[in-house]
């Protein structure tokens, strides 16, 4: 601000050089060319790519965010190389630089930008919360945001060090393998039944928290085939850092093949397993296993570990 | 004080402070179990037969915790029961487990790691009877689980018998003794799985909530290499 009001008081001296035309004309060739190479050139490799719904909406905000950042920093640049030749030190010269006073003009201009630049990004920002479905993120069990029409379920379990999937539409199964269908919207029930965990498909543009005794929704819609990388995003314990695994995004005819074939072939895994819910009470397993409360197997070491121990939060 | 007696204590405290430090990286940051060398001597690559046993116990035999859960394995030359849940298999090799199950049941908290994968055949056998996934929910006969995620190799661990566990009783003092199951009673797993071809180091765990006393069960014993989990290197 200091250097604003110095730049701007000896414009309008006699014979002074304008100094905020020498300015903003390289700043507005250079935040043309870098916008356009930001948008244009550099916008589409930009992360996480374009390969569902909410991973191009991501794409997309972060286009927009470095279009409007770039001209923002470039004068900053601009400003300082400027400052640095213009005003720099020269032999003979000791005087002291002018006093600083308020300047008005440069003040007003710069708390209106400002505004506007925070204005348009709290806009933004809402609207693509809005949109999108939700933008890829956990919603939690009330999602206010959601796509009309059909959705293929899939529940995401956290466990350590481990995702599985369970496909309620098909009977429930559960499986190791995250296959989906293109051109569908999959809603995503995401829970942990120990710690908590983050389920975080890259290329889908999808992060959500996988809280134990939480339903945790988040919608995409993929628009492309391909690999898809699951990683846990929160740290869980010894071995988080191998809690990753790859999903594959496949066409809905080839998907369809995949959940049927699956739902038949892990039939006589399903039987085992408790009925579909949103989340899974631990204590629940005590009541399924009636044969060790009726035996009085009650306790540690070596035997079974009541609801208790070990304990619950 | 004397200067050169002020220089002494210094020296001396410098050199205290250094062993302590010295100490706690050691043994607490840098400890690792024995690894257990079932790849000597055997060709990588070859599809040799390896067999590698282990047992898994309601104790162990660390003072420091004698009451977490744990496996351990037979050293392969000795023959003797090492505390350790690290150890070494040839690449492209075809290993055959034997795992003393010696633990009571626990049921797993998410039933579907009673599915058996990975194994040859995708079975494990229980004293001998084939099984392709074992309910833990069902019954009280699962204890723990032997995974590698890496090659996403499942077998649950099947536990004794109710009447068994109440009456005689568990294995009190570990290494256990296969022997009389009437006496000591426990469970024999045998399956197989082909070692990757690529070298590197697999960890393997129990999905098994069976960290007593911590919460969610998953502390403890489940989180140390040594007592529940580990790591099998796959050399060349």
């Amino acid at each position: 601000m200091a250097a604003d009001t110095s730049a701007s008081a000896p414009a309008g001296a006699p014979g002074e050089a304008n100094h905020g035309i020498r300015i903003f004309i390289p700043w507005l060739v250079l935040s043309v060319v870098a916008d356009v190479l930001i948008w244009v050139v550099w916008g589409p490799h930009l992360p996480p790519g374009d390969m569902s719904s909410s991973a191009a909406s991501q794409q997309f905000d972060i286009r927009v965010l470095a279009v409007a950042a770039a001209p923002v920093m470039i004068f900053v640049w601009v400003y300082f190389a400027y400052a640095l030749i213009v005003w720099r030190h020269r032999d003979g010269d000791d005087e002291d630089g002018p006093a600083i006073h308020g300047n008005t003009r440069v003040q007003a201009t710069w708390i209106t930008v400002s505004s506007v630049i925070v204005l348009a990004a709290f806009v933004f920002g809402t609207v693509q919360l809005v949109v999108p479905q939700g933008a890829g993120a956990g919603e939690g069990a009330q999602p206010i945001w959601k796509p009309s029409g059909n959705t293929l379920q899939v529940q995401v379990i956290a466990q350590q060090w481990k995702f599985t999937y369970r496909y309620p539409q098909f009977g429930g199964f559960e499986t190791t393998d995250l296959v989906l269908p293109v051109g569908e919207w999959v809603e995503f029930h995401v829970t942990s039944i120990d710690v908590i965990h983050d389920f975080w498909a890259y290329q889908l543009g999808v992060k959500a928290d996988a809280n134990p005794d939480v339903d945790n929704v988040a919608y995409t819609k993929v628009n492309n085939p391909g690999s898809i990388t699951v990683r846990c995003d929160e740290l869980c314990g010894l071995w988080h850092g191998a809690m990753f695994d790859y999903g594959h995004a496949v066409s809905l005819s080839a998907f369809d093949s995949w959940a049927n074939s699956t739902e038949v072939q892990l039939a006589a895994v399903t039987k085992m397993l408790p009925p579909y819910a949103t989340t899974y009470d631990p204590t629940m397993v005590a009541q399924m296993s009636k044969a060790m409360v009726a035996a009085g197997l009650t306790g540690a070491p070596g035997l079974y570990y009541p609801p208790t121990d070990p304990l619950q939060p | 004080m004397s200067l050169p007696a002020r220089i002494s204590l210094l020296v001396v405290a410098f050199a205290a402070v250094v062993a302590v430090g010295a100490f706690v990286v050691l043994h607490y940051f840098l400890y690792n179990p024995p690894v257990e060398n079932y790849a000597a001597g055997v060709t990588p690559n070859t599809g040799a037969v390896v067999h590698v046993v282990m047992q898994e116990d309601p104790q162990n035999t660390v003072s420091t915790h004698p009451d977490w859960v744990s496996y351990f394995i037979q050293n392969p030359q000795t023959k003797a029961w090492v505390h350790t849940t690290l150890f070494q298999v040839p690449a492209g090799s075809r290993i055959d487990m034997t795992i003393y199950g010696f633990d009571g049941c626990t049921p797993l908290r998410n039933p579907v790691w009673g599915q058996i994968t990975g194994t040859i055949g995708n079975v494990e056998y229980v004293n001998g009877k084939p099984y392709h996934e074992i309910n833990s929910w069902s019954d009280c006969n699962v204890a723990h689980t032997f995974s590698i995620p890496g090659i996403n190799l499942n077998v649950p661990m099947a536990s004794p018998g109710l009447l068994q566990t109440a009456k005689p009783g568990l294995c009190g003092t570990s290494p256990c003794q296969p022997g009389d199951m009437k006496a000591v009673p426990y469970r024999t797993m045998t399956f197989s799985f082909n070692s990757p071809h690529a070298t590197g180091v697999y960890f393997w765990q129990c999905r098994v909530p069976c960290g007593g006393g911590f919460v969610t069960g998953f502390g403890g014993p489940m989180q140390t290499i040594g007592f529940m989990t580990g790591n099998m290197d796959v050399v060349s």
